[in-house]
């Protein structure tokens, strides 16, 4: 059954087309691998699209005295010193090379008035940082990556879902899934395979995540031995389309405030004065997002429960230039002209600080052959994730995780994949398409959000974790019923969502398992029954494994620091004190 | 600007559903609820009543240009076009693409246009870069206003709806003989880039057959994000390829619009549909 269906053999393979995916392939390319690139829609489309703001790298070509250790600094203290050191080092030194680089392969990036890479304000960054075109960088980090691995040697396999990492052992030595156009199934082996499959924001409702953003990286990377880190800690960007609620959860970039835009609650107060007078709109996200949260919790939301942020005291010219896509989202979705009226804005799931534990310098995981990159793995970000560092991440260590494991393949021999994974990959996909099930999995995708939103949404407390867990157990006793309710196999959403609720409900149990672990607020992870630091936790993140039993393991180990950026560290908190 | 959204209230739409072989609109009827666009709908159709509607949709924030279809008989973004912009009387029609061959429902095959993009030579640098002048330091120096003239067409987020309506494309099915207006603005905006060292007015007028084009803007009126395809990339284009091939007076002058790029490798022809 195996030898029928399709198959490719590749020295690196690599999952997911997003920012981080392309420039690993490329990287992996360059390198002279055999390279696969798959993506889960049409090559181009995947989330990284959608990023706005800018691209974070210390170039200073507006601010001349910014440099990588600041730029380190504002990192480790934006995740709250949870971050891995090493990784906030590496993308703090090289995120300017790779920034530089793209424009090289042709990307077109706003200027200063000395002709140079332009770079503007964001939250919780010291110096004016981002590298960026109008409100649509990401676009054109996508469109030029895309270019640049299409004239690379990559061979690039659209709309394909992969269900399954496929083991030979104890490494990863290939995968399994199926094209959705035709529900034809296809194998791959790969002497080193690299998820760069993003995120998991479509476990809630409210969300500025495309759909394709269902955590399946996470999912199969647990599954396959790999850990996870900090997993409690999800980031609700705090400005996301509140109205009308078609559009809710829609985001609006942080460059709307980096530009000048002024956060008031119903009552005309320009209420960040009261949660950070230094930084008011600007600073960390955690920070905007509760206070939004908290004003609007407090009686004074806008009628449609957000608050105002308004940059209609700017020269209109100047916002229609800068801030276009915004200027055209809410005239077309919510017939508002933010030149001349506020936008209504609440905060919306947007990232997730948590993913496959790797290492820094390669992108390798505990599972040999296997690796991982941008969203899709943790450490970078700690507690909480600065704007712009995202941008910088895909490429810092899509490139890194690309070198790494070009390498790790020269290194092995030919694999091969074992007929009998393959057979239990083919049952599974069968049995969501053919199975006795009968659950449906639109309605458990909703009833999965539900439990998320109401249980583990901004602010956490023990009772509201322990009840959401209990739900997500019982939708676990039941997810193995899951069946699509059409059993044909041409782009059949039904029987792609099956596997997707399975990998979200996953993704899920270990951000409120986590949770309900860390017994403090810090960054992303704000906890009503511990609201203060632990200084306990402030050394540990949580490290999530799967067991042999299948049970998940949650432990608490030391955070990965490096000696020689120590004083770096000290320096900033000692700052931050004085302060 | 600011105005009151209507109620939601029953909606009817009709959906084409079929494949290759046959297909037809099929009635539904849902409530809708404020704002609502008409991806929701579709989707929530998807949900409660045609769970095997096939619809290709990704990021519900017209960025990524996945949800292009015929509405009401008009290429538009499905999660951009509002139900209570669509005359409420009357039922709306939801159809596939039509320049492209169709996979199911509202789904189709467009990787014609991936075939078309490999065909252009990505960005080069030009060979002598002057210090001072073209980089510093290694960094590109290049005006904000180039930036603006090339971000108008790299704004492009590649729903292919320009291609749809394009009546070479569409009704004359001439795919293998041009490249359509998605691909005249990315090789202007390649064109445009000062640092470029590509001379891409060949491949413009040959194997991308700009001079098919007559104009008819309708690439233009479609565009969801208003690039000026006609006027801003396409027309100066065909100017660009007539003072390059028949201006006698630039070529005694010796100043043909790309001297010093250098030509590309000679490529395969137009991709066939």
């Amino acid at each position: 059954m195996a030898g029928s269906i399709e198959h490719h053999d590749y020295d690196v393979l690599v999952l997911g087309s997003g920012g981080s995916g392309l420039r690993a392939a490329i990287a992996a390319a360059e390198a002279g691998a055999r390279t696969g690139l798959v993506c889960k829609s049409l090559l181009g489309k995947a989330h990284t699209v959608m990023a706005e703001g800018g691209l974070a790298a210390s170039l200073g070509n507006v601010a001349p005295e910014d440099s990588w250790s600041t730029h380190f600094q504002d990192t480790m203290f934006g995740g709250k010193y949870l971050n891995n050191w090493r990784m906030a080092e590496l993308h703090a030194r090289e995120a300017p090379d790779r920034a530089r680089e793209l424009e090289h392969w042709g990307a077109v990036f706003d200027r200063t008035p000395d002709r140079r890479m332009s770079q503007r304000a964001f939250g919780g960054h010291t110096y004016k940082r981002l590298v960026h075109i109008g409100d649509r960088t990401g676009l054109e980090m996508i469109r030029t990556l895309q270019d640049r691995t299409v004239h690379s040697d990559v061979d690039v396999f659209m709309e394909t879902t992969i269900t399954r990492l496929i083991k030979d052992g104890e490494r990863v030595v290939g995968c399994f899934g199926y094209r959705r156009q035709t529900g034809e199934q296809i194998s791959f082996s790969a002497r080193a395979l690299i998820l760069a499959t993003g995120g998991s924001g479509r476990i809630y409702k409210i969300t500025s995540n495309s759909q394709d953003c269902t955590g399946d990286g996470y999912a199969l990377a647990y599954e396959a031995g790999a850990e996870m880190v900090d997993m409690e800690f999800v980031q609700f960007h705090p400005t996301g389309m509140v109205y009308p609620p078609g559009v809710a959860g829609l985001l609006v970039t942080e460059a709307v405030r980096g530009e000048g835009g002024i956060l008031r609650n119903a009552l005309g107060e320009r209420f960040m004065e009261k949660y950070d007078p230094k930084r008011m709109e600007l600073s960390t996200r955690d920070v905007v997002a509760r206070s939004i949260y908290t004003e609007v919790k407090e009686g004074r939301g806008t009628p449609h429960g957000g608050a105002y942020l308004d940059v209609s005291h700017l020269d209109s010219d100047y916002v229609r230039r800068k801030l276009p896509s915004m200027y055209d989202q809410f005239l077309e979705l919510a017939g508002v002209d933010i030149t001349r009226e506020p936008m209504q804005v609440g905060p919306t799931c947007h990232y997730f600080m948590g993913g496959i534990k790797v290492d820094a310098d390669t992108g390798q995981t505990r599972v040999p052959g296997l690796f991982a990159t941008g969203e899709a793995s943790g450490g970078m970000n700690g507690a909480n994730r600065l704007g712009g560092n995202s941008l910088g991440d895909l490429l810092v260590f899509g490139r890194r995780a690309g070198i790494g494991a070009a390498e790790a393949a020269g290194r092995s021999d030919a694999v091969s994949l074992p007929a009998e994974e393959i057979a239990a990959a083919q049952a599974e996909v069968d049995h969501f398409l053919n199975g006795p099930g009968t659950e449906n999995p639109f309605h458990m995708h909703r009833e999965l959000q539900t439990i998320m939103g109401d249980g583990v949404g901004i602010f956490r407390d023990k009772e509201g974790l322990s009840t959401a867990i209990a739900k997500l157990e019982t939708l676990q006793d039941r997810v193995g019923n899951l069946k699509a309710p059409s059993n044909r196999l041409d782009y059949n959403p039904g029987w792609q969502l099956c596997r997707e609720v399975h990998n979200m409900l996953t993704v899920s149990l270990m951000i409120a398992r986590a949770a309900l672990m860390r017994e403090e607020s810090r960054g992303g992870h704000s906890r009503l029954d511990h609201t203060g630091y632990s200084d306990y936790w402030g050394e540990h993140n949580i490290v999530i494994h799967r067991e042999s039993g299948h049970d998940m393991a949650l432990t608490p180990t030391p955070v990965v620091k490096r000696e020689e950026l120590s004083e770096l560290i000290e320096a900033r908190k000692e700052a931050e004190k004085a302060a | 600007m600011s105005e009151t959204l209507t109620a939601g209230g029953t909606r009817k739409l009709q959906i084409w559903r079929g494949d290759l072989t046959s297909g037809e609109l099929v009635d539904y009827e849902l409530e809708t609820e404020p704002g609502m666009v008409v991806l929701d709908a579709v989707l929530e159709v998807q949900r409660s009543q045609a769970p095997d509607l096939a619809v290709r949709w990704n990021c519900k924030a017209a960025k990524c240009g996945s949800c292009s279809a015929e509405i009401n008989g008009k290429p538009r973004l499905m999660c951009k076009t509002r139900l209570d912009h669509l005359p409420a009387e009357e039922p709306i029609t939801v159809e596939p693409m039509r320049a492209f061959p169709l996979i199911r429902d509202l789904v189709t095959d467009v990787s014609w246009n991936y075939r078309v993009n490999e065909q252009i030579t990505p960005f080069t640098p030009r060979e002598n870069l002057r210090e001072g002048i073209d980089v510093k330091d290694g960094d590109f120096l290049i005006d904000q206003a180039d930036t603006d003239r090339m971000s108008e067409f790299r704004k492009c987020i590649e729903c292919f709806m320009c291609q749809d309506v394009c009546h070479i494309l569409r009704d004359h099915r001439m795919h293998n003989r041009y490249y359509g207006p998605r691909f005249m603005i990315r090789m202007a905006s390649l064109d445009m880039h000062p640092l470029d060292g590509v001379d891409r007015l060949d491949q413009v007028a040959d194997e991308g057959g700009i001079g098919l084009c007559n104009i008819t803007k309708c690439c233009t009126e479609v565009c969801p994000e208003n690039i000026h395809i006609t006027d801003n990339a396409i027309i100066p284009m065909k100017e660009r390829v007539v003072d390059q091939r028949h201006d006698p007076f630039l070529k005694i002058l010796g100043r043909t619009p790309n001297k010093g790029r250098v030509k590309p490798p000679a490529r395969s022809s137009t991709p066939e549909l």
